[in-house]
């Protein structure tokens, strides 16, 4: 029960500070060191994020007090969640999300759910692609798909981050369309994963672009196609010939696959409204420097904004499409 | 010679006032971060990487580099003293660093370390300058397989050194591989051995194990021995230094060995962790005096330093050639360098000349540097032995403390440290050895993973590991040193026996 009344206080607010100037909201201010916590291992995509919002924020001066970088990887991330879940009613506690803010308590079943935490609001949304070794010869989504269609059970290897988390879980979806099936390989972090394609040791790999883009430019490794609704923004050439805008969508060639991670900011559970604006309006400062635009296209990231009642929906929403999408992979922890 | 001509352009940029200030500032936080147990490299250069967001790159990377160099010198520091290793590369230095402190031989047993540490890094910075695209090349063959064939090999040098009994190495191997278990399972995505509790699903860290084992193990030794701090008259000779250099050029091909498994293990990337272990037991195996190692061999402090700095040092460059980390380390400054809007990859060493370049000349220098900074400081580090046991104890433990606490910010940590203290005591009590529990505990978790993607591409097929030449010889060479013991016997045997058959000597 107090979940949705802490939920139904946060959206109230948070629906009035859209309206307010950010100077007359930000009545509450931290008093001590802000605590950011990254459920992932130093170096991975959340932390890189983590460490440049915290540089960001302290180039600019946008809080008084300092903040601190924590990583809690243990556990996919779930020693994190826990540790923030705990922290219930410290405003000084903020955590940076990944998927595995759904996927790791419906994998592992430990005691944690994003209900337990307070949404502040959606930084940005990471796109995933599908990459083949440049000397392959499948040059669309629609040539690889077909030749998977036509191979074997396992003929084909699918390099990816992490066990039943974002990667599996599309090749999961993968599988489903082409009716073959992936031999799944997981790999500690993104960046080993893209060498192992350009290595050759795996056929294909759906790697977030910044991930794989320094390979991409030097053309060892082959875009397919983007698993969003719609293409991505950025026209500027990244290659020679192609910029990001240049990859179609999935869609375009028939594969019905679309998937998005959250990089977004939560609080403890049990904070008050004033504390949640407070974290709002700093990232939405945050959003209008132009270093973050910089580092958005250097990511090729999907820059949706959301706070309040729209993004505690979006999570909902979210949270209710990868429980189907692990349940049918049989992924959920018994 | 277009890479020398670009190393002199690197000079002409590393070489600056502020830059060369900044090395200066990198170096000596680095020793610091060294020192203190459990902070280590990559936390050090993390907390420091968003204030490096407003210097310009390559300022920035220069003095975060110089961290890494830093922390890599300090590391050996606290092994060589107090038997606790600062950093996880200098577990194999405590091997023989120790027995040597507590004989009074600690300013040798730094200088020694130090000057490999230098001769390994500038080995592998000079592959980097002359050979990077080349070795990038090599490190793109390393899949799964090989992977797994790195870590045996590093086990099968390992196993057999012990003069324990093999019941007891094994045993205490096996613990550490059930330790290296728990948390959580990256290939099936699973919770092991966490018993539902949420302290466990981080796993038991192999720094706080180290920590506790090594360091406070000892204390509860020496504590037994009564609250004396035996055997140690350091004598403090400022020529020591000199004296030691004196000795080391026997080590050549020791230090040579090292060098090269550490530049291997650097860039394919498996660590300086592995390489220092690596690098000690095939000096062991190979040194005329190797049976004495673990008393107090400079030779046993030579190899495992060396090759940890040279794997340290071209753990660079997969990092700046490929985008993958070699080390946590790398891991760290491969964000910064996409924060500073630089993308680490193939196309680094073309478009950003005078940000590699330059970071290259910087590893020379911050080298140089480091070692004369160290250099300088191994008389005062020698008389901190001087200081009565009763009084340093507490502080070590102390330092231990935080150093355990900082590893993941958890206070079950600390205590876990003391609960590794006393089986720490107990081993060595009751004869069990220590480094391959360790061992087991830091490379584990990898073999472990590496040996299932295997078998997940091959579909369960083990010939995975002879499929192709590169990990078939690599699994050759672990099998030989693994029955080395037996082949060199053998060997031996029939040399007496047919004297005129001298020239069928093994092929090594």
């Amino acid at each position: 029960m107090q979940h949705t009344t802490v939920r139904a206080v946060v959206v109230a607010t948070a629906m009035l500070g859209l309206s307010v100037p950010a100077a007359v909201m930000a009545d509450w201010e931290p008093t001590k060191p802000v605590e950011f916590v990254v459920p992932a291992g130093t170096g991975g995509g959340a932390d890189q994020m983590a460490r440049f919002v915290q540089g960001l924020i302290a180039k600019h001066n946008l809080m008084k007090q300092p903040m601190v970088v924590v990583n809690k990887s243990g556990g996919a991330g779930g020693e994190g969640f826990l540790y923030v879940k705990e922290s219930k009613g410290d405003p000084h506690k903020i955590v940076i999300t990944l998927s595995n803010l759904f996927t790791t308590p419906l994998a592992t079943g430990i005691p944690f759910n994003w209900k337990d935490l307070t949404p502040v609001s959606m930084l940005a949304l990471d796109e995933f692609v599908l990459w083949v070794n440049a000397d392959s010869p499948y040059k669309t989504a629609k040539e690889y798909l077909a030749a998977i269609k036509a191979g074997n059970d396992g003929q084909f290897k699918m390099a990816g981050t992490g066990s039943k988390q974002e990667d599996q879980i599309i090749t999961v979806a993968l599988d489903k369309f082409t009716g073959k099936k992936f031999t799944y390989v997981p790999f500690k972090g993104g960046g080993d994963v893209a060498v192992q394609l350009v290595g050759g040791h795996v056929n294909s790999t759906v790697n977030n672009p910044i991930e794989a883009v320094a390979h991409w430019r030097a053309g060892k490794l082959r875009p397919l196609c983007v698993f969003d609704d719609k293409r991505m923004p950025y026209k500027e050439k990244v290659t020679d010939t192609m910029s990001w805008h240049d990859i179609p969508t999935c869609k375009e060639s028939g594969v019905n696959v679309d998937y998005l991670m959250l990089r977004g900011i939560f609080m403890p559970g049990g904070v008050s409204a004033d504390q949640v604006n407070f974290y709002v309006n700093l990232f939405k400062k945050m959003r209008a420097l132009p270093e973050w635009s910089e580092f958005m296209a250097s990511g090729a990231f999907n820059q949706s904004f959301m706070s309040g009642k729209e993004y505690a929906d979006w999570v909902q929403k979210a949270e209710d499409t990868h429980k189907t999408l692990m349940k049918d992979a049989g992924f959920l922890a018994k | 010679m277009e890479e020398f001509n670009s190393l002199m352009q690197g000079f002409s940029v590393a070489l600056t006032y502020h830059n060369l200030l900044f090395m200066l500032v990198g170096i000596l936080l680095g020793v610091l971060i060294g020192v203190l147990p459990g902070l280590g490299g990559a936390n050090g250069v993390a907390i420091l990487l968003p204030l490096t967001f407003t210097m310009p790159p390559t300022s920035a990377i220069i003095m975060l580099s110089c961290i890494y160099w830093g922390a890599l010198f300090g590391g050996a520091i606290t092994s060589i003293l107090f038997n606790i290793p600062g950093e996880p590369w200098s577990v194999a230095t405590t091997f023989d660093g120790h027995p040597m402190a507590k004989s009074g031989r600690a300013g040798e047993a730094l200088t020694a370390a130090f000057t490999s540490s230098f001769v390994g890094a500038l080995f592998a910075v000079i592959m980097i300058t002359f050979l990077a695209p080349l070795v990038a090349k090599f490190s793109l063959k390393f899949g799964p397989p090989e992977f797994f064939a790195v870590q045996l090999l590093t086990f099968c040098s390992f196993v057999g050194l012990g003069k324990g009994h093999p019941a007891k190495t094994i045993s205490a191997m096996m613990l550490g591989f059930a330790l290296a278990a728990v948390g959580l399972d990256t290939v099936t995505g699973t919770l092991r051995m966490t018993f539902g509790t949420s302290e466990l699903l981080r796993g038991f860290d192999f720094l706080i194990a180290v920590i506790g084992l090594f360091g406070i193990g000892e204390i509860l030794l020496t504590m037994e021995e009564g609250l004396a701090f035996k055997g140690v008259h350091a004598r403090i000779n400022p020529r020591v230094v000199l004296q030691t250099w004196a000795q080391l050029p026997k080590f050549w091909l020791t230090a040579l060995r090292a060098t090269l498994i550490g530049c291997w293990m650097g860039i394919t990337p498996g660590g300086a962790t592995p390489a220092s272990f690596m690098s000690y037991g095939i000096a062991k195996r190979f040194s005329k005096t190797g049976e004495k190692f673990g008393t107090g061999e400079i030779e046993g402090v030579v190899a495992p330093e060396t090759a940890a700095h040279a794997a340290g040092t071209s753990a660079l460059l997969p990092m700046l050639t490929l985008g993958i980390p070699g080390s946590p380390t790398a891991a760290v400054l491969l964000g910064g360098l996409l924060i500073w809007g630089l993308q680490p990859g193939p196309l680094l060493f073309v478009e950003q000349k005078e940000f590699v370049w330059g970071l290259i000349a910087s590893m020379y220098i911050g080298n140089i540097a480091g070692l004369l900074i160290v250099l300088t400081t191994v008389p005062w580090w020698a008389a901190i032995l001087r200081v009565p046991f009763s009084i340093i104890a507490p502080v070590i433990v102390v330092i231990c403390a935080i150093g355990a606490y900082t590893v993941h910010n958890a206070m079950l940590d600390v205590v876990m440290m003391m609960v590794f203290g006393v089986v720490g005591y107990l081993f060595k009590k009751l004869d069990y050895p220590l480094a391959p529990m360790v061992l087991a505990l830091v490379l584990g978790d990898m073999a472990e993973s590496s040996f299932r993607q295997s078998m997940l591409l091959s579909r369960g097929e083990v010939s995975i590991f002879w499929s192709n030449g590169l990990v078939g010889s690599i699994c050759g060479l672990a099998m030989l040193m693994l029955f080395w013991p037996v082949i060199s016997k053998v060997l031996a045997r029939m040399r007496r026996g047919n004297n005129e058959l001298d020239e069928a000597r093994p092929v090594e």
